[in-house]
């Protein structure tokens, strides 16, 4: 096959700099590290895309004692899966990331929320952090990380349910304002980033920001990991270079049958075949075309696929892990469900649909968090690009 | 009861008594315990001073946390998308002749129960279940009996 996406090696790749970079980074002015952050051009790579930079100087500004550092691993986002191989070939990247994130931001006590789905990852990485312990001392860096295991609860992945989690709470999202950098985890300034987001700042603090800032296009700089699967003849793990046309992607990963790819999971955007070529993957800029975030799931349907079925699943998927706090959402991804159902069986006309439609957009208005939020990223751009299929 | 008892009082030694400790100390019940009984509800509430409706209303948001008996080993197959495409169907069915019960249900033994679950994040190894924290992927018919066999063989070796 011929292969048009450079594959590239930042993130996986098998370097043990933390000493070295830990006694650069501690020597240096606060400030400036945040800058070559901020000039980076890194975003969070947990799916929203917040300024990393920006995210550690609002949490180093604010005039708490207590302040916590948290890595970001509940990954239970459908078709996402590179967090766990990070945490499983290179932890000691985010590790680093923790520590000089903690550093600037005046955190003693980081934690990894891990998963309850990664539960046999916990041995190995326990031994990573016992001699990262060991390299902090030495280094007079007063931190400790901990891990602390989910239980299964998808909503956990956001960041305020998971603060709820680690508080021996039901995993239900807070509003916001205050947003975590102000009242975060017990209610003190907290950072919380991404696994991937982490291992980034590794490399930038290691080779610099022009070197990352080098790499994708405006608005959307660096590299992504990219779990790709479904119908495809590689599937895996690929660090790629962000504003790829999702033409170029499928060329090197579809099957020859693609006609459908679902970009950023269950909660991110279904694309049709005759939308590939100017949709660019990216987080929304000025790019050309149709740009889309995502926590770099890349979920490949070739045509013998119902659409139908796909749909159907992900709703499922969300009745289930809505945390039922509020009503848009618990009640409105019901909703959806039965309604694609009666029309399916032929109960509910096919304008029913538009209902649907509308019922959807009003959960992106009304829903209390970003999961009841994004149902109608899936749900209106699949039910608008296969709507025969979910009638017939 | 006193069983009960005395493991919640050494989880409660080990994790504290703060509200942060709630989660890992019902996980340390589930892994002795595979379930989260009353009894063991009305303990964690009275080590961690809290009230018993503070613990179930945590307990029973998360899917991991069992109230009601499970068996020894916990099988949770992949229901996700990813896994749906790759015969998942096909996995539970050959689990249910098997292990001679329907998916939700456990075996008479106790050895065995078979749960469907989310994304378990091995979707390009899929069709992929995990038996209690252990992941098994790119799952087959074959390969299925063979997993349950090994699980077997490891109970008559312990008794
Ligand atoms: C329903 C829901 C689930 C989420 N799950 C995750 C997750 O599993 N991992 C993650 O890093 N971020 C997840 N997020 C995003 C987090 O809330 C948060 O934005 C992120 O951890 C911040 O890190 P970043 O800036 O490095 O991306 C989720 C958000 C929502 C609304
Ligand atoms: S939108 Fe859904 S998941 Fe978020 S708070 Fe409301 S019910 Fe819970
Ligand atoms: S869809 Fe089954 S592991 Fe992700």
């Amino acid at each position: 096959m011929k292969k048009n996406l450079q594959r590239l090696d930042l993130i996986f790749k098998n370097e043990h700099d933390t000493e070295v970079i830990l006694r650069k980074t501690i020597g240096r002015k606060c400030d400036d590290v945040i800058n070559d952050l901020i000039s980076s051009g890194l975003k969070g790579r947990g799916g929203a895309g917040f300024p990393t930079g920006l995210k550690w100087k609002l949490a180093a500004e604010a005039n708490q004692p207590d302040k916590f550092v948290i890595c970001n691993a509940d990954e239970g986002e459908p078709g996402t899966f590179k967090d766990r191989e990070i945490l499983s070939s290179v932890p000691h990247k985010v590790l680093t990331g923790m520590a000089v994130c903690a550093h600037i931001i005046g955190a003693k006590k980081g934690f990894i929320y891990l998963r309850g789905e990664y539960k046999f990852l916990k041995p190995s990485l326990q031994k990573v952090i016992d001699d990262f312990h060991v390299l902090l001392d030495d280094l007079k860096i007063d931190l400790r990380v901990a891990i602390f295991l989910g239980s299964g609860a998808y909503i956990c992945g956001e960041e305020s349910a998971l603060f709820e989690s680690m508080e021996g709470k039901r995993g239900e999202p807070r509003n916001k304002p205050p947003f975590p950098t102000d009242f975060g985890y017990k209610g003190q300034p907290t950072v919380i980033n991404n696994v991937e987001t982490l291992a980034h700042t590794y490399s930038i603090l290691k080779y610099g920001p022009d070197k990352f800032k080098d790499l994708g296009v405006q608005d959307s700089r660096g590299s992504k990991v990219f779990s790709v699967s479904g119908d495809t003849p590689i599937p895996g793990i690929y660090e790629l270079e962000f504003g790829m046309s999702l033409q170029k992607f499928v060329d090197d990963f579809g099957d020859g049958d693609s006609k459908a790819v679902q970009v950023g999971g269950a909660s991110g955007f279904c694309v049709p075949r005759k939308k590939f070529e100017k949709t660019i993957i990216g987080y929304q800029g000025k790019l050309r075309g149709t740009s889309l975030p995502t926590g770099g799931s890349m979920m490949i349907f070739n045509s013998s696929r119902s659409m139908y079925n796909v749909l159907h699943n992900y709703l499922d998927f969300f009745v289930e892990e809505s945390c039922g706090q509020c009503t848009p959402c618990r009640v409105g991804t019901q909703q959806l469900l039965l309604g694609i159902q009666a029309v399916k069986k032929g109960e509910q006309p096919s304008s029913y649909l538009d209902r649907l439609l509308d019922l959807a957009e009003a959960m992106r208005v009304t829903a209390k968090c970003g999961l009841g939020q994004s149902v109608a990223n899936s749900f209106s751009s699949i039910v608008e690009n296969f709507r025969e299929e979910m009638i017939y | 009861m006193a069983e009960v008892k005395q493991l919640v009082k050494g989880l409660a030694d080990q994790h504290g008594r703060s509200m942060e400790s709630l989660l890992p100390i019902l996980q340390g019940i589930i892994n002795q315990e595979q379930h989260i009984s009353e009894d063991a509800m009305v303990e964690v509430a009275r080590e961690l001073n809290i009230s018993a409706a503070q613990v179930y209303g945590t307990a029973t948001f998360y899917s991991f946390l069992h109230t009601k008996p499970l068996g020894k080993y916990v099988i949770r197959v992949c229901k996700t998308i990813t896994c749906m495409m790759h015969g998942k169907n096909q996995i539970i069915q050959e689990l249910e002749a098997v292990l001679k019960i329907n998916l939700g249900e456990t075996t008479h033994d106790r050895l065995f129960t078979l749960l469907e679950t989310n994304c378990l994040g091995q979707c390009h190894k899929g069709p992929a279940m995990l038996v209690n924290d252990e992941p098994y992927t790119e799952l087959t018919p074959e390969k299925v009996r063979a997993i349950i066999m090994k699980y077997k063989q490891q109970e008559l070796n312990v008794n």
